[in-house]
C-alpha cells in the first residue's frame, strides 16, 4: 500500500472546547537526525489528549517540546511553532521558566527529591515566593488531596519522599506538579513503571483533575489511552526513523472507526 | 565428557579456596602494618597523655610537664583558615566541572586539580614562603592557612565533582520542569543530594591538611607561646611532632609520640563525626535508588 501521509483534518474537531496548545508544522532535529516531521496538532483545553504509537516514534520528543524540556539536549533543534494560548513558545526572548510553570510535567519513573514529603510538594511554591508556613501547609494539603495521596501520608509529611512506595511516589510527583498551579500537565507514560492498582488510581486521578487542567499523556498502553482520553493522536515512524502524526481525532473515532489503515492495524494489535 | 564430574567439582572447589586464601592473605598484609602503627603509637604516646598535656604550654628542656595547647590552637587556626577558603571555592569549582566536564574551563579545572594534588607539600610550602612570607617579612598563621588551602583545594574539587556526577539526572529534570532555573536547581536540589559526598571530601581534605608538617616549616614556623594573632607565627600539631622528634631529649621524644597520638585520634573523631552526619541525613532524607 502506498505510504500516505494524512494531515489530520482540523475541521473534524472544530466546535469543541478552545485550543490550548496549537502545534504548527513542528519539526525536531537531534543534530542531523530528524526526530519529528510536520506535526500539526491541537490540544484542547481541559481535555485529555493521548499520544500513542510504536516505540521510538517520537512521542516523548513531541511531549517534551511542549514545555521546552528538549532544550536540555544540546544538539536539539526545533522548527515550526508551538503556540500556548496563541503565543509561540519558541519565539526568541520567551521566558522558559514561566513556560515550565504553566506547563508542568510528570515523568515515567517517579523522581521525588531526597527531601521530606512536605518539602517535595512545597518546592514549587517556594520557588515562586511563597514562604509563609501557613500558606505552604495549605497548598501542600490541597495538592496531596488532589493527587489522592493525602490520607496515606498526612501523618508523615516529615518523612523522606523516598520512603514511600513507587505508586505513592508517582502521586507525590503529581502533587508536586499540581502545587505550582499549572495550566497544562504533561505526562510521559506516568504509570508504566507502576503496578495495576497504582495505575488505576492514577487514571482515576486524571479524570478528577481534568476539570481544572489540560492534560497530554504519552502512553504505550492503548487500552489506557482508550479508557482515559478524549482525543488521541496516532504517531508512526517512517523508514528514516522520523516520527510523524498519521491521525488525530476523538478517541472514540480512533478506536472504533479509524480513517487510516495503519491506525487500525496498531489499535487492533496487528503490530506494535 | 561429563561437565559435572566429581573431579571437576573438587577442582573448582580447590581453586575457589586458593583464591579466597590469597585475598585473605593480601588483606592481612595490608591491615597488619596499619594496626601495628596504631598500637605502637598508643603504646609510646599514652604514658605522656594527661589533662595537663591539653591545657599547658610547652616547658623548657629538663622541666617536667608541659603540653601542646598552643599547637592545638594553631592547628585549628591554620586548618580552619584553609577550610574557609578551600571549601566554598572548591565546591563551586567542583560543581562547574561536573556540569560542564568537556568545556575548555571544565577540562582545565579537572586537569589542573590533578596537577596541584600531585605537587609535593614541601614545594607548596616554599611557594607560599615566596608569595607571602618574604613580602610580609615575617612568618604567620595566615600564610600557614593559605598554603593549607592550596593543599585542600584539589581534594575538595575532585570529590565534589564526582559526587555531583553521581546525582541522578532525573531529579535535575524534575526541578527544571517545575520552573526552577539552573542555578536554583544546583543549589536547592543537586547540592543537598551531593552533600554527603561533599562533606566526606571536606573531611578528607581536613585530615590531609592537619597532618602536613613540611609546609608549616616555611609558613607558620612554630611558636613556643600561645598565639591567637593570624599575623604571628603559630605552632601546629605536625610541626610540633617534628620539632620534638628530632630533638636529642628523651622526654621530648615521649611528647612527640603523645602528640602523634593526639593527631591521629582527632582525625579519627572527625571521621566518625562525618559518618554520623551522613547517617543522620540519610535517615531523614532518604537515598535515591
Amino acid at each position: 500500500m502506498a505510504m500516505q501521509i494524512m494531515i489530520p483534518n482540523k475541521h473534524e474537531t472544530s466546535g469543541d472546547t478552545p485550543i490550548k496548545i496549537e502545534t504548527k508544522s513542528l519539526e525536531v532535529y537531534y543534530g542531523k537526525f530528524q526526530a519529528l516531521k510536520q506535526i500539526n496538532l491541537d490540544v484542547r483545553e481541559k481535555q485529555i489528549t493521548a499520544i500513542i504509537g510504536p516505540s521510538g516514534c517520537g512521542k516523548s520528543t513531541l511531549l517534551r517540546s511542549f514545555n521546552r524540556m528538549n532544550d536540555l539536549t544540546p544538539t536539539c533543534r526545533v522548527e515550526g511553532e508551538i503556540k500556548l494560548d496563541g503565543e509561540n513558545l519558541y519565539s526568541p526572548g520567551v521566558d522558559v521558566v514561566d513556560i515550565r510553570r504553566r506547563v508542568g510535567m510528570v515523568f515515567q519513573r517517579p523522581n521525588p527529591f531526597p527531601k521530606s514529603i512536605f518539602d517535595n510538594v512545597a518546592y514549587g511554591p517556594r520557588l515562586y515566593g511563597i514562604h509563609r508556613k501557613s500558606d505552604l501547609e495549605g497548598i501542600v494539603e490541597n495538592s496531596l488531596k488532589a493527587s489522592a495521596l493525602w490520607n496515606e501520608v498526612k501523618d508523615k509529611l516529615n518523612q523522606s519522599g523516598l520512603s514511600i512506595s513507587g505508586g505513592q511516589q508517582q502521586r507525590l510527583c503529581i502533587a508536586r506538579a499540581l502545587a505550582v498551579e499549572p495550566e497544562v500537565i504533561l505526562m510521559d507514560e506516568p504509570a508504566s513503571a507502576l503496578d495495576p492498582i497504582s495505575t488505576l488510581k492514577i487514571e482515576e486521578l486524571m479524570q478528577e483533575i481534568k476539570k481544572d487542567y489540560t492534560i497530554v499523556i504519552v502512553t504505550h498502553n492503548m487500552q489506557q489511552a482508550a479508557r482515559v482520553s478524549d482525543y488521541t493522536a496516532m504517531m508512526m515512524i517512517d523508514d528514516d526513523r522520523t516520527g510523524h502524526l498519521i491521525e488525530f481525532d476523538h478517541t472514540n473515532t480512533i478506536f472504533t472507526r479509524p480513517k487510516d489503515k495503519r491506525t487500525e492495524d496498531y489499535v487492533t494489535g496487528r503490530f506494535g | 565428557m561429563n561437565k559435572n564430574s566429581p573431579r571437576l567439582r573438587s577442582k573448582r572447589k580447590a581453586v575457589n579456596l586458593l583464591m579466597l586464601s590469597l585475598t585473605g592473605i593480601a588483606t592481612l598484609l595490608v591491615v597488619t602494618p596499619l594496626i601495628w602503627i596504631l598500637l605502637y603509637i598508643i603504646h609510646e604516646g599514652a604514658p605522656a597523655i594527661n589533662l595537663k598535656f591539653f591545657t599547658q604550654l610547652p616547658t623548657p628542656v629538663g622541666v617536667a610537664g608541659g603540653g601542646i595547647v598552643n599547637a592545638l590552637l594553631g592547628s585549628l587556626m591554620t586548618v580552619g583558615l584553609g577550610l574557609v577558603i578551600a571549601a566554598p571555592i572548591g565546591t563551586l569549582v567542583g560543581f562547574y566541572a561536573a556540569a560542564h566536564p568537556d568545556s575548555p574551563l571544565g577540562l582545565l579545572v579537572r586537569f589542573g586539580a590533578d596537577v596541584i594534588a600531585g605537587v609535593p607539600s614541601i614545594v607548596m610550602g616554599i611557594f607560599a614562603y615566596t608569595l607571602i612570607v618574604l613580602p610580609q617579612r615575617h612568618f604567620s598563621a595566615f600564610s600557614g592557612g593559605i598554603v593549607l588551602s592550596f593543599i585542600m583545594l584539589p581534594i575538595i574539587i575532585r570529590t565534589t565533582e564526582e559526587m555531583v556526577r553521581l546525582v541522578p539526572s532525573s531529579i535535575r529534570e524534575a526541578s527544571l520542569a517545575l520552573g526552577a532555573a539552573e542555578w536554583k536547581t544546583s543549589l536547592s536540589v543537586i547540592l543537598p543530594a551531593a552533600l554527603n559526598g561533599v562533606v566526606t571530601g571536606a573531611m578528607l581534605a581536613i585530615a590531609r591538611a592537619a597532618g602536613e608538617a613540611a609546609p608549616m616549616l616555611f609558613t607558620a614556623f612554630g611558636n613556643p607561646f600561645m598565639n591567637t594573632n593570624y599575623s604571628q607565627p603559630v605552632a601546629t600539631l605536625p610541626h610540633t611532632i617534628f620539632v620534638y622528634a628530632i630533638s636529642p631529649y628523651n622526654d621530648w621524644h615521649a611528647k612527640a609520640w603523645a602528640t602523634a597520638l593526639v593527631l591521629i585520634t582527632l582525625i579519627l573523631l572527625l571521621n566518625i563525626l562525618a559518618r554520623i552526619i551522613i547517617w543522620w541525613r540519610t535517615r531523614t532524607l532518604g537515598t535515591i535508588k
